[in-house]
């Protein structure tokens, strides 16, 4: 290792270090074990919502705006649209959940986290994606909405110069 | 042959004194050309996308390089006379043949082939002894170690001992990752200088295996970057690899490595090499792309120059981007060999006081080729050369493949591929590699290889529908002419053979693409399915080697299936200075 590169800890140890939160998206899988920020109970027919207007509403009861406090990381092009490495971290303060959305998706929520206080609010998840989709982040801080999108293109590859 | 160096002097500085030398005094040291005044007290020479090409070699600039959006009319995607006007450059000029498709066959013929290793590593000793010791460094961008049959057959192993003798310090890389993690790990043992890719990292599930990485810490594979002691200063090169290997090539290739722009980690890394390590100049040897890199340089800061390379860009000067940090130089050296860029500093405690800047195109007949390099080039190649040297055909034309939508190269591949896989549609990956012959020169089979040598060259017939072609075509399209850099693969689109169709590339994807045409005119139908011949997929294929398809089609005598052209209909981008006139 020469000297310019430190052992600094990256986002990615960071994520692994919050795992208790991590570890419960489990993509759009129906059965997440996660429960919808609004209200306690798991948010069974919010899953089942195709458009993402919708879902957000259903969600949360209002709308959210676009704010440059919300960090969503996502590669600009997936490397296999099956597993879509997806981060999202935020400066907000009182976050009490953040929620993943593909509009493209045959169903909009792709999974929803209850942040509980004092925890690092910070997720990373894999997304299914099947076709290129803006991808929405939406974190609950103090009552609002706030969000941060982002598109990511699923292509069949190939043809590289 | 005195004629064609009488006409590269005219065409460049004319000296005089060097009129009608024989043949045997070709490449005598005076060229002046390669006379660079004095500048600075650091000197980076730049290869890039050399693509193996160890002779010298014809290669045609395109005459359709359009950019759209933002990159509209700007370099790099300006051709022909737009170009030269932009730079400046005579249009009967050696420069005007190097850096475009301007009256290519005509000038061909009086300035003769670029490149060659040999030939470079005269320019490069030489540039070097200009420089003074210890004031020069010798990098790569990538994409040395494919694009000939040597390569292939020899896994990029022939290319490594040309990168040590020629003195490469570092690279980065792309068609390198082609090859597999052990071969290139393999070849790395052997390459004397550094491996550099601060954008690839180890996936979770290799991490958590314990996979081999440069950084446990951060999951790095390869060392980020380096730091030289240049004429007396700190120049830190970072290293940034094709961000879309295992997108553009099949995943299979680099199962344990992610990739991507990876702009956060790169500024960071930025962040630490001025603060921590104090260096003087931030430099990333670059395999993003032309576009990218402009886009980075106005998004990153930080970095003093981009050396770029992948999209072929031959530019001769840097394009100045400025950035919250400052301003950021972006060049991009061209391909196959033709060029050298020339990098001289004026390094300061701390910053780069001023920079000059030169691509300098290699003229092989003006450089006398290095001995050591050339007997080393005729070792490489001697066990494999006998084999390839038949002639197989006489092309009645220029075959070139780069262009945005089409060229002879792949007209003729195409055509191999249906007639010889007996299929209505053939597509084409859109390569930007792969050299120019001339019209009524012999081809060889080491001609064909060097259009068609990948590790994945197996072809395939399958059945789509025609919804499911037109869906690929936009997918690609989409990849070259998304308004956002960021989205873009930089290779050009797929050829069609046996299929026309018209392109809107100011479009969204999904609309870019219509009127799709079989080749008896009948219009495609979405629902029909059709079947379909190609190579270079980035699923497992069974069929036979490109290279074998096309070289049997070549002995059987024939040549092109039916009418040339490019078989696409450009709308909505007239006047576009991306469009040769």
């Amino acid at each position: 290792m020469t000297a310019h590169t430190g052992p600094h800890p990256t986002r990615r140890l960071i994520l692994q270090g919050a795992a208790s939160v991590a570890l419960i998206g489990l993509g759009n899988l129906p059965f997440a074990p996660v429960r919808a920020a609004a209200n306690d109970k798991y948010p069974e027919e919010v899953f089942k919502l195709k458009n993402e207007a919708d879902a957000i509403k259903a969600l949360y009861g209002k709308t959210a705006e676009p704010s440059d406090k919300v960090r969503l990381d996502a590669p600009e092009i997936a490397e296999n649209g099956g597993v879509v490495p997806i981060s999202v971290t935020t400066t907000l303060d009182k976050v009490t959940s953040i929620s993943l959305f593909v509009a493209e998706n045959p169903n909009a929520l792709a999974a929803s986290y209850k942040i509980a206080e004092g925890t690092m609010p910070a997720v990373a998840n894999r997304l299914k994606m099947a076709k290129t989709s803006n991808v929405t982040a939406i974190v609950e801080a103090d009552g609002k909405l706030y969000s941060a999108t982002k598109e990511v293109k699923v292509t069949v590859g190939g043809c590289g110069g | 042959m005195p004629i064609r160096r009488r006409d590269l002097l005219k065409g460049t500085a004319g000296i005089a004194a060097s009129l009608g030398l024989p043949r045997l005094a070709r490449g005598a040291e005076t060229a002046s050309i390669y006379d660079i005044e004095r500048f600075g007290n650091a000197r980076i020479l730049h290869l890039t996308d050399t693509h193996a090409q160890l002779n010298p070699v014809y290669f045609r600039e395109p005459s359709v390089n359009i950019g759209i959006g933002e990159m509209a009319g700007r370099p790099p995607h300006l051709v022909g006379h737009a170009f030269l006007e932009r730079f400046g450059i005579r249009p009967d000029s050696a420069d005007a043949y190097a850096f475009t498709s301007v009256e290519f066959e005509k000038s061909a013929g009086r300035f003769g082939k670029l490149g060659g290793f040999a030939h470079l590593k005269t320019l490069i000793d030489r540039l070097r002894g200009d420089a003074g010791e210890k004031r020069t460094m010798l990098v790569d961008g990538g994409d040395l170690w494919q694009g000939t049959g040597l390569a292939n057959i020899m896994q990029g192993r022939d290319m490594v001992e040309v990168a040590n003798l020629l003195g490469i310090e570092a690279m980065t890389g792309h068609w390198e990752f082609t090859y597999g993690e052990q071969v290139l790990r393999d070849n790395l043992e052997h390459f004397k200088g550094e491996f550099l890719a601060q954008n690839v990292f180890l996936t979770e599930e290799a991490a958590f295996n314990d996979a081999p990485a440069f950084d446990k810490a951060t999951g790095r594979v390869f060392k980020p970057s380096i730091i030289r002691e240049i004429g007396g200063h700190r120049v830190a090169i970072i290293g940034q690899a094709f961000p879309y290997v295992p997108i553009a090539h099949p995943k299979r290739f680099t199962p344990d490595w992610t990739f991507g722009i990876r702009e956060e980690e790169l500024q960071k890394h930025v962040d630490s090499l001025r603060g921590s390590d104090k260096v003087d100049a931030v430099i990333l040897l670059s395999h993003n792309g032309m576009d990218v890199d402009l886009k980075l340089a106005s998004r990153v800061t930080g970095i003093d120059v981009i050396l770029g390379g992948h999209t072929h860009d031959a530019v001769p000067q840097p394009i100045a981007v400025k950035n919250a940090g400052g301003t950021t130089l972006v060049t991009n050296a061209g391909s196959n060999g033709k060029f050298l860029g020339v990098l001289d500093l004026a390094l300061d405690k701390g910053k780069v006081g001023d920079v000059k800047y030169h691509l300098l195109p290699v003229y092989s007949e003006l450089l006398k080729p290095d001995p050591a390099m050339a007997e080393l080039i005729g070792r490489l190649r001697a066990p494999f050369v006998t084999d390839w040297l038949e002639k197989i055909a006489t092309p009645d034309r220029l075959l070139y493949r780069r262009d945005n939508f089409a060229g002879p190269v792949d007209d003729l591949i195409c055509s191999a591929l249906r007639t010889e896989l007996d299929a209505e549609i053939a597509l084409s990956p859109g390569f930007r590699w792969g050299v120019t012959a001339l019209s009524g020169q012999p081809l060889t089979m080491e001609d064909v290889l060097a259009e068609t040598a990948i590790t994945y060259p197996e072809t395939y017939v399958q059945e789509m529908t025609g919804a499911q072609i037109k869906d690929v075509l936009e997918d690609i399209c989409d990849n070259l002419f998304n308004a956002d850099p960021y989205y873009q693969q930089g290779g050009d689109m797929v050829r069609a053979g046996g299929l026309s169709y018209t392109c809107s590339p100011t479009n969204a994807i999904g609309s870019r693409i219509a009127e799709l045409k079989l080749a008896n005119g009948k219009a495609l139908s979405a629902v029909r399915h059709y079947k379909v011949a190609g190579w270079a997929s980035v699923n497992g294929q069974q069929g036979a080697p490109v290279w074998d398809v096309v070289g049997k089609y070549l002995r059987s005598g024939r040549m092109f299936q039916e009418r040339l052209g490019t078989g696409v209909t450009l709308k909505g981008v007239d006047g576009n200075p991306g469009i040769a006139g």
